[in-house]
């Protein structure tokens, strides 16, 4: 599992965690929307320093338990705990703050923004300049804001987002903007990075290039849970995955187990093909 | 060679601001002279106008909530104003406290208008916050019974000018060997505080708070799951708009010495919104001179489509009061279709212009500001 040279991990520091300890834990969690139960008594545990998937086929109810853990949609009922911390109902900034960062399906960029400023956006939840801060820009903000400026820049760096910082997000190409999403989400200094398919709409190069950075971004020590329907790029990077079907979970394990699983096979190829 | 040339550039900047200053200094005379002193009046006005638009540009260009009752935060500031500094009570506090106090009340009202909003956003914002600027006026015009404290539509005379110390900005006063007329001291005074809050929108603009604005403006949901608190962001954009709204609020009722609810009225709302929309919603410049652009030319219609009108048909066609709202409808489309950002649109702020090697240097340009 340890795949990754030495020399990717940032700082030389090893900061990956065995995979033993629990990071995320979802227990019976259920959502209904008026009376389709997009999720329906799903528990599934993610444990640090691993890359989690979440598969499925569309309308399977993946986005819902990602919207849910990111604090977006309340759930019906179950709770989930993250990093020792229990939840039923919480405010996303919240969980941001508590370690989970997340992109979107169809993303949401602050378009008329530029690539850097996203990044900045992002340190927000661990930066603290008010109001005085603002207006004075006295010594502590001026260092606060040269430091937000630097690790965005770093993050730039870090994900491969090779434009002028001051591009605005809208002119950035499709992969990169997903890349400025993974960076954005990465400022906020996660525990646990959410990715609901990154890899959509991407080619085969770009997908190649994705799968290098989540290895690195989880040797450097942070957990991801992915959504994706691209399976190849699945099998090849998650440690486990999780297969959800109609809003329940039908397989879960290391991906070649699941694979040929036939519970899985029959959601992705239909019951009456078999 | 670098150095040479940066030095130059800095050399530039400094005959440009120097430039600047001296034609601030010397507008209201200038006007005075080549005008007539009622045009300094209307300086005043403009300055007092781009004060309240800056402080609508904090709610609805950088935190993009779209405002339609701002004139109430005004509203707010002038009767505090009023209040405390004139024989309606009998109190006559000191500017410096009856225009902090003022400014104070119109942001708690910001916060108090704002919080029911909160889960609001476009069109249902708009009436909301329409709806609450048209409370307050109707308040305003109904608080003098049972117990008389607003006088009701004849609105409060008799306020207190603006006075410094003993020094009454109401009066003609000799310095330097120059006349300073009520006017001109007005003008004065409302460009320290224009400066000043030019000031702190530039601050904010280039901040923590400044980017968490402008992230719930593009988008609310992003924001959030980034860790933005956007219930108290949101809020503090409303407190600071509405504060701003606030002291001008509180200038206008001691340089007129008079308000009443007919100033506040939904078409003063649209007036300052136009002010930031034309000019240039997000960009400071844009929105100064979309103030001064919407005080002086309809003032420039007024005064001379009559004698234009005279010269070339021999009588009067159109009212000069009708013709300047036809005019200022026109433009309004013309913008919308033609410069839909604005007439001086928000760019790429100077920050992230600069390369890496620039970062560097950062640090010894807010040395010099210090």
């Amino acid at each position: 599992m340890n795949f990754l040279p030495m020399t990717m991990r940032r700082n030389g520091v090893q900061c990956m965690t065995p995979p033993s300890e629990t990071l995320l834990e979802v227990s019976g969690i259920g959502k209904h929307f008026g009376g389709l139960a997009a999720l329906n008594d799903v528990s599934l545990h993610i444990l640090r320093g691993e890359i989690y998937g979440l598969i499925g086929p569309n309308g399977a109810g993946k986005t819902t338990l990602f919207n849910i853990v990111t604090g977006l949609y309340q759930l019906d009922s179950g709770n989930f705990t993250f990093d020792g911390t229990g939840y039923v109902s919480c405010k996303p900034h919240l969980l941001a703050q508590a370690g989970i960062a997340r992109t979107f399906q169809n993303i949401r960029l602050f378009a008329n923004m530029s690539a850097l400023e996203n990044v900045m956006v992002g340190r927000h939840v661990r930066t603290r300049c008010g109001i005085w801060g603002a207006l004075a820009r006295h010594a502590a903000a001026r260092a606060e804001e040269r430091a937000i400026i630097g690790r965005a820049r770093e993050l730039l760096r870090y994900v491969g987002v090779n434009r002028p910082p001051q591009t605005l997000a809208k002119n950035l190409s499709y992969g990169e903007q997903r890349r400025l999403e993974i960076a954005r989400a990465l400022a906020t200094d996660p525990k646990l990075l959410a990715l609901d398919e990154p890899a959509a709409g991407m080619n085969a190069t770009e997908t190649e290039s994705l799968k290098t950075l989540l290895q690195t971004i989880r040797a450097d020590g942070i957990t991801v849970l992915l959504i994706e329907h691209d399976v190849k790029l699945i099998m090849g990077l998650c440690d486990r995955v999780t297969v959800l079907d109609y809003g329940k979970k039908i397989a879960e394990g290391v991906p070649h187990e699941v694979r040929n699983n036939p519970a899985v096979i029959e959601a992705y190829l239909g019951g009456g093909s078999a | 060679m670098n150095m040479l040339a940066q030095m130059s550039r800095k050399h530039r900047a400094w005959l440009a601001f120097a430039a600047l200053a001296m034609l601030l200094l010397s507008l209201p005379f200038i006007t005075d002279a080549l005008l007539g002193r009622g045009w300094v009046r209307i300086l005043d006005f403009a300055l007092l106008y781009i004060v309240l638009a800056l402080g609508l540009n904090i709610v609805v260009g950088y935190a993009g909530l779209l405002d339609l009752g701002y004139i109430a935060f005004f509203a707010v500031g002038a009767y505090c104003y009023a209040l405390l500094g004139s024989p309606q009570f009998g109190l006559h506090l000191p500017f410096w406290i009856v225009l902090p106090a003022g400014a104070l009340l119109a942001g708690f009202f910001g916060v108090l208008l704002g919080a029911p909003t909160l889960k609001l956003r476009g069109d249902y914002l708009a009436i909301v916050t329409l709806g609450f600027g048209e409370i307050i006026r109707i308040f305003l015009n109904n608080l003098n019974a049972p117990l008389n404290i607003t006088n009701g539509p004849q609105g409060i005379s008799m306020i207190d000018p603006i006075r410094i110390g003993e020094f009454s900005l109401a009066s003609t006063h000799e310095l330097f060997g120059l006349t300073f007329p009520s006017v001109h001291l007005h003008y004065y005074l409302f460009l320290c505080i224009t400066l000043l809050v030019i000031f702190v929108s530039l601050r904010l603009e280039d901040s923590r708070i400044g980017r968490a604005w402008m992230a719930i403006r593009e988008d609310e949901v992003a924001a959030a799951a980034m860790g933005i608190n956007t219930r108290n962001i949101k809020l503090l954009a409303f407190a600071m708009g509405a504060t701003f709204g606030g002291a001008a609020g509180g200038l206008f009722a001691g340089f007129q010495g008079f308000v009443s609810p007919e100033s506040f009225g939904l078409t003063e709302s649209i007036m300052v919104l136009c002010m930031v929309v034309l000019g240039g919603m997000g960009n400071i410049g844009g929105v100064v001179f979309g103030g001064v652009l919407l005080v002086l030319l309809p003032e420039a219609l007024r005064h001379g489509a009559g004698p234009v009108q005279q010269a070339l048909f021999g009588k009067m066609f159109i009212d000069p009061e009708s013709l300047r709202m036809l005019l200022f409808g026109l433009a309004l489309i013309a913008v919308m279709l033609w410069r839909p950002a604005g007439l001086w649109p928000s760019r790429q702020r100077r920050r992230e212009l600069s390369a890496d090697d620039d970062a560097a240097q950062r640090g010894t340009v807010y040395d010099a500001a210090k």
